[in-house]
């Protein structure tokens, strides 16, 4: 394989197992080092940052990691605590301490049942995987109305953009509100019409998430659309 | 095997030494391989290799089932292979049999072998393999799919498995087994390779062969899996590569 300048904008695709990079650079994430070269360990497009050298994966499961905002379906309730599915490998308990409400004990279920949808925060992950859970910080919620809509994980970090540059745009022209867990659930409450419209949009994000002028993509389909609303 | 007859005036290999199926001993069955063709599945590859037919999906990491088998260090890749009822001439009598738990063992210790297993404790990634139509060197054919349906699910792996036979037929060693060659050969060597760490990850044997007819066996299969492995990497490249890209890009990511 041919290795391209080293500049960001282009976009590599790399396969588990390519050589990325001999010594001078730094290992970055998707990748393992072995007699001090690194090699991808993901399927993704190569990416260069000054000197570290990483794999943007294009695809894969939710893995937590902590400050992670997530979005999760209460699946189980025990005396003191929920069990909630953050779309990762496991379910995580969401202990009554990490609420925001004064919990008695055994009065889970007044407070949150199965099903509910909740916004949350992944505090902390340890060395087994096992993931702490909470529902204390600022704008975290219980999750009523509005609807939701799966995408693949690794296409989040494009329906959120540059410094939330897509997910601003996507809120403005739509007037709904958002809610991206980086779990790859998106909540949205607004008009059925909007709401429409910014799923449509987000399917289009996940799609082509790895194609250019995909903002001005978005951008078209959702100014269309407001046109043909009126 | 071995010990079977060849039915009278068929000849294996020709005065030519041209295979029955017309290839040289050294030569591969037509192989293409199709990444991401799954919806549901978190990875999937669909493989064709001579009449063989191989559908491959990862599911995971998820949760371990049965739970009594997860390891709090590290993932379990679990595979399961399977033939379907209709993937052979007699109807297969469908369901696991001594067979496919001895193939999905050896897959499941091939890719263990690749996969950053301790990047995901308690967890397991389930790899099913289907064989809808089976035509001799299905175990090999099953270990290439799954490793492409592994990347494609965004499973970190040192590298990709690539996985070829060699064998015996009427004293001549030769690549990649068809199925009356495997039926009416003397002898069958499936291999499982890394090309980049020259490591062998499969290596089985079935009937006889001297030292030397071994040697040459392997070499024809090792250099056979190299072939393979690009025809893996192309696939994956191929799934993201996208026609609107492609004026941009020149060609880079299409290697051939």
């Amino acid at each position: 394989m041919q290795r391209n300048d080293s500049s960001e904008s282009t976009r590599e695709i790399v396969v588990p197992g390519d050589l990325l990079a001999d010594k001078g650079m730094k290992a970055g994430p998707g990748t393992y080092v072995e007699d001090g070269n690194i090699y991808a360990s993901l399927l993704g497009i190569k990416s260069i940052r000054t000197n570290v050298v990483g794999v943007v994966p294009l695809s894969g499961q939710y893995v937590p990691i902590r400050g992670d905002m997530v979005i999760g379906k209460i699946v189980d309730m025990g005396a003191s605590n929920w069990l909630v599915d953050i779309n990762a490998a496991h379910p995580s308990p969401l202990h009554v301490n990490e609420v925001p409400w004064r919990v008695e004990f055994g009065e889970t279920g007044r407070f949150m049942t199965i099903g509910d949808l909740v916004l949350l925060k992944v505090i902390a992950v340890d060395e087994l995987g096992r993931v702490q859970i909470s529902m204390k910080e600022h704008g975290l919620r219980k999750l009523a109305g509005g609807m939701v809509t799966d995408i693949a994980p690794a296409k989040v970090p494009r329906v959120i953009g540059r410094s939330g540059s897509m997910i601003q745009i996507l809120k403005n022209l739509t007037g709904c509100r958002i809610h991206v867990g980086q779990n790859g659930r998106i909540w949205i409450d607004g008009d059925l019409e909007n709401i429409l419209i910014a799923v449509e949009a987000i399917k289009l994000i996940e799609k082509e998430a790895h194609s250019r002028g995909l903002t001005e993509k978005v951008k078209g389909l959702l100014e269309g659309a407001s046109k043909r609303g009126e | 095997m071995g010990g079977t007859p060849l039915p009278e005036g068929i000849k294996l290999i020709d005065e030519n030494g041209k295979r029955i199926d017309g290839r040289r001993p050294d030569e591969l069955r037509p192989l293409s391989i199709e990444a991401g063709v799954l919806k549901r599945a978190t990875g999937s590859a669909y493989l064709e290799w001579g009449n063989n037919k191989v559908m491959a999906a990862v599911y995971g990491p998820r949760e371990c089932h049965p739970r009594h088998m997860q390891d709090p260090t590290r993932a379990l890749v679990q595979c399961h292979y399977n033939m379907v009822s209709f993937s052979v001439d007699d109807r297969k009598r469908p369901g696991p049999d001594r067979r496919s738990q001895e193939i999905s063992k050896i897959t499941s210790e091939a890719l263990t072998h690749v996969v950053f297993t301790e990047y995901f404790p308690r967890t397991s990634i389930d790899v099913y393999i289907e064989v809808l139509q089976a035509n001799a060197g299905t175990r090999c054919a099953g270990l290439t799919a799954a490793s492409v349906a592994l990347a494609d699910a965004g499973i970190p792996m040192r590298d990709l498995v690539a996985s070829c036979a060699a064998g015996k037929v009427e004293d001549t060693m030769v690549l990649d087994l068809g199925k009356e060659e495997d039926n009416f050969g003397q002898a069958d060597i499936p291999v499982g390779y890394i090309p980049r760490t020259n490591e062998i990850v499969l290596l089985q044997m079935d009937g006889d062969l001297t030292i030397d007819q071994f040697k040459t066996g392997l070499g024809m299969a090792v250099d056979a899996c190299k072939k393979i492995y690009d025809v893996q990497r192309d696939a994956l490249r191929r799934r993201y590569t996208v026609p609107a890209e492609a004026d941009e890009d020149t060609g880079s990511a299409e290697v051939k």
